[in-house]
C-alpha cells in the first residue's frame, strides 16, 4: 500500500525525522489556513499524487510542472488554484495521468547539498538494507547504474537492530561532520525506527538535504508498505487514499481477486498467480496483447467467478475472453457452472476461450458444450492462446 | 530416493481442525501420505477422522513429534500465528517445516529465518503449493503429499521439479506426466520475498539425488534467485535443466498476485532472467506449454533417459 507525501511526512514528525515545515489542504478554503500556519516568504507547492516524475509533470490544461517554487504565500495560493482538481501526467502516471486531490505546501528550504537515504529489504540476504548516496535529487536507478561506487549500502542484522558502527559507517560515507553528521545519525536512527515498526516495504527519502543552518532534513518522502502486515496497522489502513486506486482494481479486492488493469485488449481469468502472469506471457507470445492480470485464487467459487466476469467486462478495451484453469484439487466443474452463469447474466457477446484441465474435467466440459453458448474450447495454454489471438484479430470493433 | 520426503515420511499437520487444513489433511491421507498428528494448541487429545483413519491431535508441536515419530510438519496456521507456529517446528527439532500461509508479513519472515540460521530444521515455504514424492500406485497413490497440491497428476519417476508458483508447477508436472514422463520430488518454494529455501538448495538436492535425472526449474519476475541458481548450474551440475520464468509482460512496480512478484530494478526482469539461464545452459522453455518438451530437448542433447 503506498500513501502520499504529506501522511509519510507526518509519520516522519512522529517518529522523530525531521522534515520542513508543511501543510496539506484538499480544497482551496483549506488553503487559507494551511498557509497560515507556515512562516512568511519561499514557500514550495507540491501535488499529491501516488507517483513520482512530479517536478517534470504536466497538467493536462498544459500547466507545467506539479511542484513549484514560489516566493511569497500569495503566490503559493494562486499556484496551488491551478493544481487543485487538476490532472498531471508523469513518466509514472500515464498517459491518462493522475487527478490531484490534494496539495501540499512546504517551507522552500535552503539547500546545501543533497543526498540520497532508502530502507527497503534486500532479498538475496532477507534483511533491510540501509542505502545511501552522496547523489541526491536524481534518479538513484541511474546513479547506481553509471556510478555504483557511490551507493553505500548497510545491511541490518534483524535481531540485533540497526548498530551504531553502522550509523557511523553511513553518516561517513556521505561524508558528514560535526553537527551534520550528529543530526544526519540521528535521523537514520528515527527512520529505521520507522521502517521497521511501520512494517513498511520501502521508504525513500529523495532528496535528503543539509541546510546552511547544519540542520538534516527529509526534503521529500516515498513510503509503500507490506500489505500482508496491514491487518496490525489500523492507523496506516486510515491513510489508504482509494481515489488512487482503480476502481476495478478495488471492486476485485472485495471479491478476494487479485485484478491488475493493463492495456491490452485480450482479458484473462487464472487461478494461480505464476500461471495467471504466463497467460498474459503467451498471449503476448502468439501477437495479442493482455488487458488484465486476473487470479481468482486456488480455491475459487463460482460467485467469484462471476463478479470477475463483470469486472472483465467493465474494462471498455476488452475485445475478448480467455479463461486458462488448471484445477489441481478445485473441481472443473463447477467453474464451468460459473463461467456459463456468468456469461448470461453479463449479457457476454465477446469471444471466449475457456482452457479448463484437471480435476473433474470431462464433466466441467460437458457443461460448456451443454450451455448452448459460443465458447472455444481450448486443449492446451498454447491452443487455445492462439484462438483467443486469433478471434480478437477477427473482430472488427467491440459490440454495443 | 527423492529428496526431503519419501513415501516413508512420517507427517503432522498445525492448523488440522481448521477448514483448510482438515480438508488437505483428508486430501494426503486420501493419496496414501502417512498423515500421524495434527497439532492444534488447546485441542490436544481430540482426534481427526477420517474414512478408516483416526489422526491424533497434540497441543504442541514436540509433543506430537515424540508421540507419533513425526519429522516432518505441513503448516495450515491463518497469518498472524504462523510465524509462531514454524518457529514450533524448529524448537521441537524437526527436519522439515513447510508452510502452506499465505499473507505472513515480510517482517515476521525476516526474524524467522535469522533465528532458524544455523539450525536443524529446514523450511520451506511460505505461501508455497509444498511437496509431492509421487508413490507407486495408480496415479501415483502411496506417495507424500504435503500441502495443497493435487496429488494424482503426478507420476513416478526421475525428473525433479521445483517452483514458486502453485498452478504452474501442476501445469509443469501434468505435462510431464501425459508424456509419460514421472517425476522424483516436486518442489513449490513459494512466492514470498523471504523464504526457507531457494531454489538453489533444491537444485543441489536434485544434483546429488541419483535417483533424478533431469531438473525443470520455474521462476518469475523479482529478486535474483534464479539467476544465482542458474550460475551454479552451469558450474556445478551436469543433469539437463529446462527454465521458465513467468512475467515477462508483468509491468514494473505492481505486485502481481505473489508478494514477490514485483519488477524492481534490471536485473530482476523475466528478459534478464531468461538471458542468463540462456547463458548458463539452460534450455529455457518459450511459453508455458513449452516446459516438459523443453526438458525433453534438453535430455536429448545430453544423451539422458528420462524415462
Amino acid at each position: 500500500m503506498n500513501i502520499h507525501e504529506y501522511q509519510a511526512k507526518d509519520l516522519f514528525e512522529k517518529f522523530g525525522v525531521p522534515v520542513p515545515r508543511g501543510a496539506a489542504a484538499k480544497t482551496p478554503d483549506e488553503f487559507v489556513n494551511a498557509l497560515a500556519g507556515l512562516p512568511d516568504g519561499p514557500t514550495m507547492v507540491k501535488s499529491q499524487i501516488h507517483a513520482g516524475g512530479r517536478g517534470k509533470g504536466v497538467f493536462t490544461d498544459g500547466y507545467k510542472g506539479g511542484v513549484k517554487f514560489c516566493r511569497t504565500k500569495a503566490e503559493a495560493r494562486e499556484v496551488a488554484a491551478r493544481m487543485l482538481g487538476n490532472t498531471l501526467v508523469t513518466l509514472q502516471t500515464g498517459p491518462s495521468g493522475r487527478k490531484v486531490q490534494t496539495v501540499y505546501f512546504t517551507v522552500a528550504s535552503d539547500i546545501k547539498k543533497e543526498y540520497y537515504l532508502a530502507i527497503l529489504l534486500d532479498r538475496g540476504e532477507s534483511r533491510p538494507v540501509i542505502v545511501a548516496s552522496t547523489e541526491g535529487g536524481v534518479e538513484i536507478e541511474k546513479v547506481a547504474h553509471e556510478t555504483p561506487e557511490k551507493i553505500f549500502k548497510v545491511a541490518v542484522d534483524p535481531a540485533y537492530g540497526l548498530a551504531d558502527f553502522q550509523v557511523r559507517a553511513l553518516v561517513a560515507a556521505l561524508g558528514l561532520a560535526g553537527a551534520e553528521a550528529k543530526n544526519a545519525a540521528r535521523l537514520i536512527r528515527a527512520l529505521y525506527s520507522m521502517y521497521w515498526e511501520t512494517d513498511a516495504a520501502m521508504v525513500e527519502v529523495n532528496p535528503l538535504i543539509t541546510t546552511p543552518a547544519g540542520e538534516v532534513l527529509a526534503l521529500d518522502a516515498k513510503v509503500s508498505f507490506d500489505d500482508n502486515a496491514l491487518f496490525r496497522h489500523p492507523e496506516i489502513v486510515a491513510l489508504r487514499d482509494m481515489n488512487e486506486e482503480d476502481p476495478k482494481e478495488i471492486e476485485a479486492s472485495k471479491h478476494s481477486l487479485s485484478y491488475i488493469a493493463l492495456d491490452g485488449d485480450i482479458a484473462c481469468l487464472v487461478n494461480g498467480a505464476g500461471l495467471a502472469m504466463s497467460t498474459m506471457d503467451i498471449i503476448k507470445h502468439f501477437g495479442g496483447s493482455p488487458a488484465n492480470f486476473l487470479d481468482v485464487g486456488g480455491g475459487a467459487s463460482k460467485g467469484q467467478v462471476v463478479a470477475a466476469f463483470k469486472i472483465i467486462v467493465g474494462d471498455p478495451n476488452v475485445k475478448g475472453i480467455f479463461v486458462n484453469i488448471f484445477g489441481g484439487i478445485m473441481d472443473c466443474n463447477v467453474i464451468a457452472t460459473g463461467i456459463v452463469e456468468a456469461v448470461r447474466e453479463v449479457g457476454l457477446r465477446l469471444p471466449l476461450v475457456v482452457r479448463l484441465e484437471g480435476n473433474n474435467v470431462a464433466a466441467g466440459k460437458a457443461t460448456l458444450a451443454a450451455s448452448g453458448l459460443t465458447i472455444v474450447s481450448g486443449e492446451s495454454m498454447a491452443d487455445a492462446a492462439q484462438k483467443i489471438v486469433k478471434l480478437v484479430g477477427q473482430a472488427p470493433s467491440r459490440p454495443a | 530416493m527423492a529428496i526431503l520426503i519419501t513415501p516413508e515420511t512420517r507427517i503432522l499437520v498445525q492448523g488440522i481442525t481448521g477448514d483448510f487444513g482438515g480438508r488437505h489433511a483428508k486430501l494426503s491421507l486420501d493419496y496414501g501420505t502417512k498423515v500421524v498428528a495434527g497439532v492444534t494448541p488447546g485441542k490436544g487429545g481430540q482426534v481427526f477422522e477420517h474414512g478408516p483413519h483416526r489422526v491424533p491431535i497434540f497441543n504442541s508441536v514436540a509433543e506430537a513429534a515424540v508421540a507419533t515419530g513425526a519429522t516432518v510438519s505441513a503448516i495450515f496456521v491463518p497469518p498472524p500465528f504462523a510465524a509462531d507456529a514454524i518457529l514450533e517446528c524448529a524448537g521441537a527439532g524437526l527436519d522439515l517445516a513447510v508452510a502452506i500461509t499465505e499473507g505472513i508479513p515480510v517482517r515476521d519472515m525476516v526474524l524467522v529465518k535469522r533465528a532458524m540460521a544455523g539450525g536443524r530444521t529446514r523450511l520451506v515455504g511460505p505461501n508455497c503449493p509444498g511437496l509431492v514424492t509421487p508413490g507407486t500406485g495408480d496415479k501415483s497413490f502411496g506417495g507424500c503429499r504435503i500441502g495443497i497440491a493435487p496429488g494424482y497428476i503426478h507420476r513416478k519417476g526421475h525428473v525433479g521439479v521445483v517452483s514458486r508458483s502453485g498452478t504452474l508447477t501442476y501445469e509443469a508436472v501434468y505435462q510431464l506426466t501425459v508424456r509419460g514422463i514421472g517425476q522424483s520430488t516436486c518442489v513449490g518454494i513459494g512466492g514470498d520475498p523471504v523464504n526457507g529455501t531457494s531454489h538453489l538448495d533444491v537444485i543441489r538436492m536434485f544434483n546429488d539425488d541419483p535417483e533424478t535425472r533431469g531438473i525443470v526449474m520455474i521462476g518469475e519476475i523479482g529478486g535474483s534467485a534464479e539467476a544465482d541458481a542458474a550460475r551454479w548450474i552451469r558450474d556445478h551440475c551436469a543433469k539437463p535443466v529446462a527454465g521458465f520464468i513467468a512475467g515477462s509482460t508483468a509491468p514494473a512496480g505492481r505486485r502481481m498476485g505473489h508478494a514477490g512478484a514485483i519488477v524492481g530494478g534490471a536485473e530482476d526482469t523475466a528478459a534478464a532472467k531468461i538471458a542468463v539461464f540462456r547463458e548458463c545452459g539452460i534450455e529455457v522453455a518459450v511459453t508455458p506449454s513449452d516446459m516438459a518438451d523443453a526438458l525433453i530437448r534438453a535430455a536429448k542433447a545430453k544423451g539422458v533417459s528420462l524415462g
